[in-house]
């Protein structure tokens, strides 16, 4: 029997088990939404805005192993979508997107609603697509999950013009994909893995950096055998914490910009680095000449060849998938039957020790009068028994979240890390309820970033998803007014939220609950009742120290040892 | 250090502005940059001429391979290999001027392809900087147009980029 192509990107969808997808409907998308409606496999969670549609998709991927989905309509449809898209692929998030498009007669000449979808996203998708024949859809489609979950993950977009959605053609759906241009590696090469492990047993100063590929490979339960065989420090970057206990004594926390002091002078000072998923970005090594002025071999291992050697150089570069390599590693290890030596390594745990008495330990100076943010985490962590999903948006409180909630499982930590997307944390944490049922989730945001994306309180009510909204709430635009503060003379250039809304009043506009925290001694009994509240939303608006830093800080530009330490303990 | 790197796609809609939008995003030189589909139809052969550090080049080979529709990357000047452009010069020569073009169009094993009453086209294939040096051993008043084609490179010997 002929299908409509819109019924056959419907049953592509079924196909590849997909149950959840977002979207929004408009002009182009409306023979899609029409046989949506008549099916019930796969269910449309309406947003309110096309950019949380991906971002809700996001976060339904990055807190399972499946691929996103979502569906937008052509023009403003797609661009709305567009800081979404390049929002999972700075963070390699596994997506498919479907778009409209005019119909392909109209294609070219200003239609309505008409933006060059695939030149648009280009840049910041794996691959994408147009459509320009029915009978390519099913290939099309089988195509873009295979592309957006194999190798290293990102987002592809398959654009559908309107007339194609319904022209009809018999529905084969293939049953597997090759593209002679498109072969993932597996495996990493046998001779540079008895390299890395050479260099690892001769390592005396030795420091495990572990990224965000971690969590993508399913690779923890091989990096924490890893690091626990060797005996090594680890440290995480923003994306990959939670793959290695973020509560173990091996983890030294977070390096980089706002990392821990041991992290980031263990990182300068180590002289055997092994990367894993992990890319050297600005954030973390600031300074390359900075950190190429300490000798140290590095290995790293990643699954796209263009990740290794492109800011720092690397001693031996080993391409794969990193639960594949990692197995690999671990048994050329045994099978070498040898230790690194105890007596080296017990001296640079000496130093790492050091280092974290010096640092001091990630430290705020508390108060009973004002709130302190990092306090809030703390006793977020406490009352979520250090259990939650966390979503968070971008800025002070990000920051805060990172350092302050001890993370010990992978895909319990979903932010934006690559682009920095404020307005990411409420529509991925839409996407995170709706795959892990009856798990608690957390949106650490705040007052700027909530706006960005505050809509989708609407959608949270639609689809009764009980997120606490955990918002710290400074009057500033936080991570700005920092930076104002350090390196601009304290010259607060448009960075203080005037006018802010009545939050408690706003999230009872939408449905939800709201709390107004004032003072230290209520964070704790706010937090208890709204995280009791198993079936609701809860919004709850922490006016905190709009004074508050985040430290430790690796100022821009500058080196890993460089590293301020709070001024003021 | 100039490189002159080749590569075979798939010969689809938007694959060139793939690879000519991965140059310009991440902020990569081009020289030049010749295309056409080979004795297979599906597939294009590209020749992009650029220039960068060791580190850039290695970046540009796998930036260029990581694009989906990127069959096969190899860079050419990393061993034996012939790069041939074409180039077509107009210019405006009457008499002894004309005598003198033809006599340098020779030396450069070039030929005339077109001559009106005030100009002639000459059709010059050779590499890059022979082109190059024709254009400076002419008089540089006298040229109407020059229209070049970009380097196109192969390996020698048993050096092949094919699938």
């Amino acid at each position: 029997m002929e299908l409509t192509g819109a019924e056959i990107a419907i049953r592509c969808l079924q196909e590849e088990g997909v149950e959840y997808i977002f979207g929004y409907p408009g002009g182009a998308v409306l023979h899609i939404y029409d046989a949506l409606f008549q099916q019930d496999k796969v269910k449309h969670i309406l947003v309110r805005h096309e950019q949380a549609a991906i971002h809700a998709a996001d976060g339904y991927a990055r807190s399972s192993e499946k691929v996103g989905v979502a569906l937008v309509t052509s023009g403003p449809g797609i661009t709305n979508a567009v800081t979404g898209i390049a929002t999972a692929y700075m963070d390699s998030t596994p997506m498919v997107v479907i778009s409209g498009q005019v119909p392909s007669y109209a294609i070219g000449e200003d239609a309505f609603q008409e933006v060059d979808a695939v030149g648009i996203t280009r840049p910041c998708v794996k691959h994408n697509f147009l459509i320009k024949d029915v009978k390519d859809i099913a290939p099309t489609i089988k195509k873009a999950f295979y592309l957006a979950k194999s190798g290293r993950p990102g987002p592809v977009l398959v654009d559908i013009p309107k007339d194609i959605s319904n022209h009809k053609t018999e529905f084969i759906y293939p049953g597997s994909v090759s593209i002679r241009s498109y072969n993932p590696v597996g495996k990493g090469d046998s001779a540079q893995i008895k390299r890395a492990v050479q260099l690892l047993l001769e390592a005396k100063r030795p420091m495990i950096y572990s990224g965000g590929g971690v969590v993508l490979s399913g690779a923890s339960a091989q990096l924490t055998e890893l690091v626990r065989v060797l005996g090594f420090p680890c440290t995480s970057t923003l994306m990959g914490l939670g793959a290695f206990p973020a509560s173990d004594k091996q983890f030294v926390g977070m390096p980089g910009m706002h990392g821990t002091y041991e992290a980031c002078m263990a990182m300068q000072y180590c002289d055997v680095l092994l990367a894993v998923g992990a890319r050297f970005d600005d954030r973390v090594v600031g300074n390359v000449e900075h950190f190429a002025q300490v000798p140290r071999k590095i290995i790293h291992i990643d699954i796209d060849p263009s990740s290794i050697a492109k800011r720092v150089k690397v001693d031996v570069p080993v391409v794969g998938d990193l639960k594949l390599v990692l197995e690999q590693l671990l048994s050329e290890l045994r099978s070498s039957k040898q230790m690194p030596d105890a007596s080296d390594l017990a001296a640079w745990w000496k130093q790492v020790d050091e280092w974290r008495v010096k640092g001091g330990g990630l430290r705020y100076k508390n108060s009973t009068e004002i709130i302190k943010p990092q306090f809030v985490i703390e006793k977020l962590y406490e009352i979520t028994g250090g259990d939650a999903f966390v979503t968070s948006d971008v800025g002070q409180h990000q920051m805060w979240a990172a350092q302050y909630y001890k993370f010990n499982k992978p895909r319990r930590w979903i932010n934006s890390g690559g682009l920095g997307t404020m307005g990411f944390g409420l529509p991925a944490a839409m996407g995170v309820q709706l795959i892990n049922p009856g798990a608690t989730v957390a949106c650490v945001t705040g007052e700027g970033s909530i706006q960005m994306n505050i809509q989708e309180l609407s959608t949270c009510k639609q689809f009764h998803l009980p997120i606490k909204v955990v918002s710290l709430n400074n009057r500033y635009l936080g991570m700005v007014r920092q930076w104002q503060e350090f390196f601009h003379g304290n010259r607060y250039s448009e960075s203080y939220m005037d006018a802010l809304p009545d939050f408690v009043k706003l999230a009872e506009a939408y449905g939800h609950i709201g709390i107004r925290i004032d003072k230290p001694s209520d964070v704790e009994p706010a937090l208890k009742e709204a995280f009791a509240r198993k079936n609701d939303l809860v919004f709850m608006d922490f006016q905190t120290d709009p004074t508050e830093n985040v430290f430790p800080m690796v100022p821009g530009g500058k080196g890993l040892s460089e590293v301020i330490l709070s001024e003021d303990l | 250090m100039r490189h002159i790197i080749s590569l075979l796609m798939e010969n689809e809609a938007g694959a060139l502005s793939r690879v000519a939008g991965l140059f310009s995003a991440r902020g990569y030189n081009i020289e030049s940059l010749a295309v056409a589909p080979t004795e297979d139809p599906t597939l294009s052969r590209m020749t992009i001429v650029t220039s960068g550090s060791d580190a850039v080049i290695e970046q540009i080979n796998k930036q260029l391979n990581k694009l989906i529709d990127v069959a096969a990357v190899m860079d050419l000047s990393e061993g034996e290999h012939l790069e041939r452009e074409l180039m077509l010069v107009k210019v405006r020569a009457v008499g002894a001027a004309r005598e003198e073009l033809k006599r340098v169009t020779n030396i450069f094993h070039g030929r005339v392809i077109d001559e009106s009453e005030s100009t002639c086209t000459i059709e010059l294939t050779d590499t890059c900087a022979k082109l190059d040096s024709f254009l400076h051993s002419i008089d540089r008043d006298m040229i109407l147009e020059t229209v070049r084609t970009g380097a196109s490179g192969i390996g020698r010997g048993e050096r092949v980029l094919k699938l």
